[in-house]
């Protein structure tokens, strides 16, 4: 089924996520990162940094902490058994540290079709705040994949 | 430079998708995963990216990269054994542009990539 193509340029309801320590931990651990700056607020402060600093792919996880309930899928009318990343991007303007409170406005960018609608990329521009200042500009693109397409 | 990574196992996935907050069945449930035609459950695309940010962190101070982008081309099955590498692209106007690129044992390239950090590489 296809993407509505009238969600081009809809605004995803903007959140806000605080960045916590113990989530900055778990992520290193997931990762197998050891740099202790990612780990010990110490060895990230003895570095220069005001806290644990944000490795550079969590901006994209810390998006996904919603806490308003909002789902993607059910946004794009989308079965994320039939998605795929297919691309990602971040453009970085100033350092994360654990104790920052991020806020993501995102915007439907573009919906293509590829392969006569068998193929639809989803993609999703959102920028990232503190305290109004922008850090971070993230874009992804979503393949689609429509399982019924070319049977 | 280079990163060799561990080999991914199911408890590797489970992490990540806590970690991450990814929480897309199609990495961590087989169930779910052959319902959807597929073999097994394979690694979140963010994970190979996150183990690119590892190789450039470990190479560059974080705070010296201006943009981190990847297109996948390949999924990464459960058991794959990755491999991260980022290349010298040009330097120019003081800036570094790396080419990125995730590879499997096989040689099955699961995604390339760009990076730009601020600064000569050689200096």
């Amino acid at each position: 089924m296809a993407i509505d193509k009238d969600l081009i340029g809809k605004r995803i309801p903007s959140h806000t996520v605080d960045i916590e320590r113990g989530q900055l931990r778990f992520f290193a651990k997931a990762i197998g990162e050891t740099d202790p700056v990612y780990t010990d607020p110490e060895a990230a402060r003895a570095a220069g940094h005001r806290d644990l600093l944000m490795p550079p792919t969590y901006l994209f996880c810390a998006d996904s902490r919603r806490s308003d309930g909002f789902d993607m899928a059910a946004f794009a009318d989308i079965d994320v058994r039939h998605v795929l990343h297919a691309e990602q991007s971040f453009i970085y303007h100033r350092p994360v540290h654990a104790g920052d409170s991020l806020t993501f406005e995102g915007v439907v960018e573009d919906i293509v079709s590829k392969k006569g609608g068998a193929l639809e990329f989803l993609v999703l521009l959102i920028e990232v705040l503190r305290d109004g200042e922008p850090v971070a500009e993230v874009r992804k693109s979503l393949a689609v994949r429509d399982p019924k397409a070319g049977k | 430079m280079k990163l060799e990574l561990p080999r991914i196992t199911r408890t590797t996935l489970a992490l990540y998708a806590g970690a991450s907050g990814d929480h897309n069945p199609m990495h961590i449930d087989i169930d779910v995963a052959r319902s959807a035609g597929m073999d097994d459950v394979f690694a979140h695309g963010m994970l190979n990216m996150a183990y690119l940010g590892r190789l450039l962190t470990a190479n560059f101070p974080q705070e010296r990269i201006r943009s981190f982008s990847v297109r996948f081309s390949s999924i990464t099955p459960v058991h794959g054994r990755p491999t991260a590498t980022a290349t010298v692209a040009k330097v120019e106007d003081g800036l570094t542009h790396l080419d990125l690129t995730m590879t499997l044992e096989d040689g099955t390239v699961t995604l390339k990539g760009q990076a730009v950090v601020e600064g000569d590489v050689a200096a």
